[in-house]
Parts: C-alpha cells; structure tokens; sequence
C-alpha cells in the first residue's frame, strides 16, 4: 500500500478544491451574465443547480431516458424555470427598486426550493458517473473520473460563452446591453428579450454544474442556497461581472474551502468559503480583477 | 487671519484633485471674503462640481488644503463640515422625496440639535420641545423662501423651480456661514430663475456667504460680486463681474470650447 | 404622513391585556395564546428590522443569527452555569450589540447587493457555529433543561403569564421605536434612506446612524431569543437557520416594512400561518412562503399595512388630477 505522503494529501484537496471549484465558478458565471446585463443578484441560481440534478435524476431514473438524452432535455427544462423566473418575477415588478428585486430572487428562491420538496421530498439523490467509478491514481491522489467532466464542462462552457459574447450578433447585443442598456434599446436591441435571455443562459449553465456534480456529491432540495453564496463568493472575489474573474475566483475558493476542511476543520467546510466572502466584502469589494471605479458607477 | 470686517472665510490653497491619470483641479487657488457672492463659472468638465466637492468634503484633495475660517477642513468628512458652518445644494435636487417639504427643512436643523437615538427613544424631557423648537424654526424659513402653504406636501410632488428653493431652504436650516449652491438656476425658466436669483440676495443679505456655481451668465452678472473662472480644473481669471466679462482668456475659453 | 396615532397603540395594549381571558372562553381557539407568544417574539424582531430596513433602508438577511446568540447566550448561562436568567439575558443583549458594532460598521458601508450577502454569510457562519461548537451548544440535537422565568419570586410559568411578559415588552419596544421615528433621529434614518450624501451634507453622520439602527435591531432579536429560550427551555440551530432569515423578511413584506404598525401585523398573520393554518399542509409550506413573497412584492410593496393608502389612492383617482 502506498504511503499517503503530505503532498499527495495536499495534492488531493487541491484536486478536490478545484473540482468543487468548478461548481462554484459555473455559479459565478450565471451570476454574471444576469448582473452584467440587468445589475441584479439572483439569489434563485443555486437553485438552478438544485434543479439541474434532480431533473437529471428524474429524466433518467424515473423516465429511463439513456443519460445522452436525459443532458439536454434536463438542461432545457431548467432553462424554461429560468426564462419563467424572468417573466413571472422579476419582470412585473414596477418600481424596481434594490430591495424589492432582493426580495424577488429571494422568493423565487423558496418556491423553488419548495416545489423540489414537494416533488422530490427530502432526500438526495445520485446520478451514474459519466464514464464510471474506477479511481485514477495521480501523484498520490486518487480522482474520481468524474471530477474531469466537471472541470471539462467548465471549460466547454468558457469557450462557448467567450465564442458567444465576442464573435455571435447576439451575444454582442447582449454585451451591448451590459454596458448601456438606453443606447442599446436606441439602436433597436430588444432589452426585454436580452434580459430573458441572460435568464435562460444562467438557469441552462446551472443545471449544467448540477447535472455533472450529483454523480459526485448526490443532489438534494436544499443545496441551492448554500451554493448559491458561495458563487457569489467566487464571483465578488474574481470582480463582479468579470468572467475571468468568476472563474478564478470560483477555482480559489474552492481550493481554500478544500484545503481548508482539509487541513483546518471539516467541521466547518462551508464557512471557509463565506469568510472569505466576507473578507472580500469588506476590504476590497471590487474583488481581484474587478475595477473600483466602475464598481462605484454601477446604479446599485 | 486678516484685517477686521473682510476676514476671508474660504481659503482654496494649492488643491489638487487627481482620479487616476485624470487631473480633474490643479490649484484653482483663491479666497472667499467673509459676506460676499462669489461664483465659480467654466466650461462644461472644468472641475467646478468637483471643486464643491472637495470643499464640502465629499472628496479628499490629493494635494493642498481647504481652510474655513482660518482651519483646515480638507481631511474632515461631509458631516463634520456640515458642523462647521459650510451647507451646500446638489446640482441635480437632492431632496428627501420620502417627507414633506417641511420634514426636509427640519432634516436641515440637524447639527442645530442633539439627536440621539436612546435619547429620542425614551421621549426624555426636553426632546418633545425640541422638537417644537426645530418645527417652528423649519416653519420660519419656509415663510422666508415663500413655501409655507406646502408644508406638508411630499417634496418630490413640488414643481423643480420650488423644489430647488426647497433645497436652499434646507441648506439655511443649519444657520451656515457659508453656503455652497451648486447650479441653483439649472433646467430653471425665467421667472423661477428670477425667484432662485432674489433669494439668493436675500439669503446674503443676512450675512451669509455665498458660493455658487452657476452656467447661467446672466444670473452670474447680475448677483456676483465676485467670479472665479475655471477651465480645464485651473483658474484662469478672477475679479468682479466687469472685468470678467471683457477678460480675453475667458472670452477664449467659452468660446474656443463651445459655449 | 407619520404620525403613529396614540389610540392605536392604546387599543393593541387593551387587547393585550384581555386576549388570554378571551381565548381561555373559546374552546377552539384555546391555543392561541400559546402562538400569541411566538408572534410576540417575532414581533420584538420585526419591529427592530423595521427600523433597518423600512426606514433607514438597509437590509438584513442574517438577523437569525441575534436571534440564536440570544437565545443560546442565556441557554448556556443558566442550564450550564446557573446563573440568573435576568442577568444572562442582559449578557446576551451586550454580546449580540458587541458582534453587531464589530460587523455591522464594515458591512453598513456596502450598498443593496453586498449588504444582503454580506448579512446573509454572516448569518450563515453564526448557524454553523451553532452546530459545530458541541461542548458549549449541544450541537445539532440541541441543548435542554433551559429554566423558565421568574420576576422576584413569582413564576412565569404558565402561557397566559409568559404571553403578558412578552407583549409587555413588545409594547415596550414599539412605544421606544414610535418615538425614535418621530424623533430628529427618526428623521435622520429616514433621510439616510432616501439620499445618503444629502443627509451628510446636512450634517447626519451616516455611519454612526446605519450602525446604531442595526445594533437596536440586534438588540431587540437577542432579546426575543432569550425569551425564546426560556419558554420553550430548550434550543437547536435549527431555529435559527438562513430560513428563518427569510422567513422574517416575509413578516415585513407581508405586513409592510415601512411602517412599525406592518411589523407588528406582519409578524402576527406569519405567525397563525405557520402554527396554525399551514399546520396541516407541511409539504406545501415553503412553496406557500415563497409564493407570498412573490406576490406581495409584485403587488402589495407596501405591504398589507399599505393596504388603506392603496385604496385611498384608487378612490382618489377618478375625481382629481394632483
């Protein structure tokens, strides 16, 4: 048997870290999309998460769909959650005010949750790895076949978006939106249809994260909330509405949740991440890549 | 200080205001006798709200100082200048649109009063006459700038000419000695100018100094007695109104950069 | 448009103090006293929010975590030390005011988003400490043998004894937070709320202001938990949970967070919805929630408080143009 030396110790968490990293940088990045374009934090996205997996669960164990197919149609399904979000939520709103529209994702966040209580009930839930359970052996760590399709999706999709928002007219009007949404509406960019579509981009990349950590970390009605804090995290720490920086931040985060929980207490696994939160809050809410000057000009 | 009767109450020395690369003030130097109009004019983007800024604490200066009354006050925050005797207007209204246009005035006595939280909680003897006192004061001034039948409308209901008044009012309440009016005739028509403009006489008429920033010559002309101009955040004239108005360098600016 | 009427008030305090006889009368409604006192409770934290959020416009989505300090403050001292509830009580007060001045003065200077979050994080951590720290909490299964109450010698020990201790503080509270609201000070959270910079500019010192408000609410939720804790005699984190956050913002949405009166009427209606009416629908109850919520702030932002202004406004319309 070989001995488990510190660095292969320290090489696992890092390794696990980045994996979970990966959820959370996902998260960060739905957070992003929808703050970029509207200037709203929503709270509802660990929930798209939440959705990603249990849908997952339900197309392919409870309607026996090949997992092929169950991805897609999963992803779809979340995707219309998070365009009826938009259009039942945060839309009729009239006076949109900061806190009117906390409270709105906060709601939505609940009923959510509570319709996957309803649904699902309490307990978690597990999903087939993609490619099986047979551990690879790497310096000294061990790694779940698994934690490649995460990280794997995490590129895919940070390829897919930056293809997305530099090179499609439709992702340049939706940037176009971020920076000004009066001068995009001037040149006939639909905002309404760009803010829905910001929707069902972070709600499709969320079920996405949910869908490939349950083989992991199983999936239960009430991961949302806690997910979704610590994409913020990752987000606020990476710079608000930097992709990049959602990225980064998500990969950091997960590395010192991991290390931390590691080496320091399991116990408190999940506070490592919001005290970190915290820390960036209060000393430099720009975060690493983010600039202050334009965190200042934000409207909220 | 200086000799009796012409103390300077302002004294901008040597401010520079820096944003990153941007040089927005490089040492607009100048005074601001005691009792006086003075206005502060310049082309768009020439520092001059920033200026007021920096004046009324809201921004630090990266270099040089502010003296009122002979102190520095250029390291102090809004509040604590508010105590001083220095009240300013914002140049888009700033009033509190969730009270009545007599709750704003009132809102303005606050460094008039000692205003604690456990104090006000337990209605300790005193407070419901204070209280009395600072309505009556507010009610006062409202008489003063013409607006006491709307005493207890919403302020954001009143029409802008009377919501800038509003805010003069309130910047009174404070009984300052120096008051800063940023742009007090903007987005104004002719006989609301003419009202901001009287006011503004009668308010200085009483002793208190006035600073202002105004884009609207006519007013400026009329009012000042004496006119700081700045271009590019530095000054390039300052005298009376007369000779500012034949100043070649000025005459270059306003015209050169667009009027 | 702020006057809080002294009739009201009067009128809540005669009600306080006949409802217990009432209930007692009718047979069906003989356990409402017993929920009257969690409204009561609730109550004294709402009214404390009501004063962050609704008037000085700040937001808190961690105040759970006062709630459980106090509680788990005066649970610690008198079932593990003995010492008198009173006295622990007050502990509890100055520990939640400390840990709110140590994170409330960063925190305050965050504007919407961040503040939300940077509340909500805290709260988090305070519940994980809740569950981690075994020795001194019990960890997740709790901790019993709280001792109940007693002023001079006499037992608090019956509902209808515990609910006139209860509301008598809540009118307490309410009675020093109308006359805050009416107060200069009262003006200066309310100026804080609608423009920050003009509020400095006429000499309010916004900080000192936003901490001061967010310490009283602190305050007011430590002490509803240490009330808490000596009814029930017994704690566990999970009371004092994110959800429970939430679950406060929906008594001020629900009754209107910017009156003190929708507090008080927020509270009491969460309080008969989920101890009694929702009482049979348990796998329904946090969709319910979440769809009052929604609704309430897609059509009624002031609340149910706001309800008589709303009104007033429809009947207003037809006849003149102001």
């Amino acid at each position: 048997m070989e001995t488990i030396t510190l660095g292969g110790q320290l090489f696992q968490y890092l390794i696990t870290g980045i994996t979970v990293g990966s959820i959370y940088a996902m998260v960060a990045v739905g957070f992003n999309i929808i703050y970029n374009v509207t200037e709203i934090i929503n709270f509802a996205q660990g929930e798209f998460v939440m959705l990603g997996g249990l849908m997952m669960v339900f197309c392919h164990a409870g309607m026996g769909l090949p997992l092929i197919m169950a991805f897609p149609l999963t992803v779809i399904l979340v995707t219309l959650v998070g365009m009826l979000m938009d259009r039942l939520a945060i839309r009729p709103i009239r006076q949109p005010t900061v806190l009117s529209l906390i409270i709105a994702t906060i709601a939505v966040s609940i009923l959510l949750k509570g319709a996957a209580m309803f649904i699902w009930g309490k307990d978690p839930f597990d999903l087939p790895a993609f490619s099986g359970r047979n551990p690879i052996m790497f310096f000294g760590a061990v790694i779940q076949p698994q934690y490649f399709w995460v990280i794997g999706f995490l590129i895919l999709i940070v390829i897919a978006l930056t293809f997305f928002f530099d090179r499609t007219i439709l992702g340049k009007a939706m940037s176009a939106c971020a920076d000004n949404p009066d001068a995009a509406s001037l040149v006939g960019i639909n905002v309404k249809r760009m803010i829905m579509l910001a929707f069902a981009l972070s709600a499709a990349i969320g079920a996405v994260a949910g869908i490939v950590v349950t083989p992991i970390s199983l999936m239960e009605y009430d991961r949302g909330a806690m997910l979704a804090v610590k994409g913020f995290g990752a987000a606020v720490l990476g710079g608000l509405g930097s992709f990049p920086g959602a990225v980064m931040g998500g990969l950091i985060l997960g590395a010192i949740e991991s290390l931390g929980a590691g080496l320091i207490s399991s116990g408190y696994k999940d506070a490592f991440a919001l005290i970190v939160l915290l820390v960036v809050l209060f000393f430099k809410p720009s975060g690493i890549f983010g600039d202050i000057e334009i965190s200042r000009i934000k409207r909220f | 200080m200086n000799d009796t009767g012409n103390e300077n109450v302002l004294e901008v020395d040597g401010v520079v205001m820096a944003f990153g690369g941007l040089m927005a003030l490089f040492k607009p130097n100048f005074k601001v006798k005691k009792g006086i109009i003075k206005a502060i004019v310049g082309p768009n983007g020439a520092g001059k709200t920033t200026l007021f800024n920096v004046i009324t604490g809201f921004f630090h200066p990266t270099a040089g100082t502010v003296r009122f009354k002979g102190q520095p006050i250029s390291g102090l925050k809004a509040h604590e200048i508010a105590h001083r005797g220095i009240s300013r207007t914002f140049q888009t209204v700033e009033l509190f649109g969730n009270m009545s246009v007599l709750e704003n005035i009132m809102l303005g006595c606050h460094t008039r009063v000692r205003t604690s939280f456990v104090a006000a909680g337990f209605c300790l003897p005193g407070a419901r006459r204070k209280e009395a006192q600072i309505q009556e004061r507010a009610m006062k001034i409202l008489k003063f700038i013409g607006l006491s039948e709307k005493c207890n409308d919403p302020a954001g209901s009143l029409p802008l000419g009377e919501q800038k008044i509003l805010e003069i009012g309130r910047a009174l309440a404070s009984e300052p000695e120096l008051v800063c009016l940023d742009e007090p005739a903007a987005g104004l028509n002719e006989t609301e100018t003419y009202v901001a403009s009287s006011l503004i006489r009668a308010i200085n008429a009483k002793g208190i100094t006035v600073l202002l920033v105004e884009h609207n010559m006519k007013v400026v002309m009329n009012i000042s007695d004496e006119i700081v101009v700045l271009n590019y955040g530095q000054k390039i004239a300052e005298g009376p109104p007369e000779e500012i108005r034949n100043n070649p360098k000025v005459i270059e600016a306003y015209l050169g950069g667009g009027v | 448009m702020l006057k809080i009427g002294k009739l009201p008030i009067v009128i809540l305090a005669v009600f306080i103090i006949i409802f217990p006889w009432i209930a007692r009368l009718i047979p069906a409604i003989a356990n409402y006293t017993d929920i009257m006192v969690f409204a009561g409770i609730y109550c004294l934290i709402t009214i404390g929010l009501s004063l962050l959020m609704g008037y000085a416009g700040q937001i808190s989505v961690g105040h759970a975590a006062f709630y459980g300090i106090g509680a788990y403050v005066s649970a610690i001292l008198t079932a593990r030390f003995g010492l008198n509830p009173w006295g622990c009580m007050f502990v509890g007060i100055l520990v939640s005011a400390g840990i709110a001045l140590l994170v409330g003065a960063p925190s305050l200077k965050l504007r919407g988003h961040y503040l939300a979050m940077a509340t909500l994080a805290f709260g988090i951590i305070i519940y994980i400490v809740f569950n981690q720290e075994t020795q001194w909490t019990g960890g997740p299964d709790g901790m019993a043998g709280i001792p109940g109450l007693s002023i001079f010698g006499f037992d608090l020990d019956s509902v209808e004894k515990y609910f006139y201790l209860v509301w008598g503080f809540v009118l307490a509270a309410f009675i020093f937070s109308v006359n805050v609201v009416q107060s200069g000070a009262g003006r200066a959270l309310r100026a804080i709320h609608s423009s920050e910079s003009a509020a400095s500019a006429m000499g309010v010192n916004v900080s000192k202001f936003k901490v001061m408000v967010f310490v009283y609410s602190a305050v007011l939720a430590s002490l509803a938990g240490s009330l808490y804790a000596h009814y029930m005699n017994f704690v566990n984190p999970a009371t004092f949970d994110l959800f429970f956050s939430i679950k406060l913002l929906i008594m001020l949405a629900l009754g209107g967070m910017y009156t003190l009166w929708g507090a008080v009427i927020g509270a009491g209606i969460f309080t008969f919805l989920s101890y009694e009416w929702l009482h049979y629908f348990k796998e329904f109850e946090v969709f319910v929630y979440g769809a009052i919520l929604l609704v309430v702030v897609i059509f009624l932002p002031q609340g149910l408080a706001g309800v008589p202004g709303m009104i007033k406004g429809w009947l207003g319309r037809p006849k003149s143009n102001e």
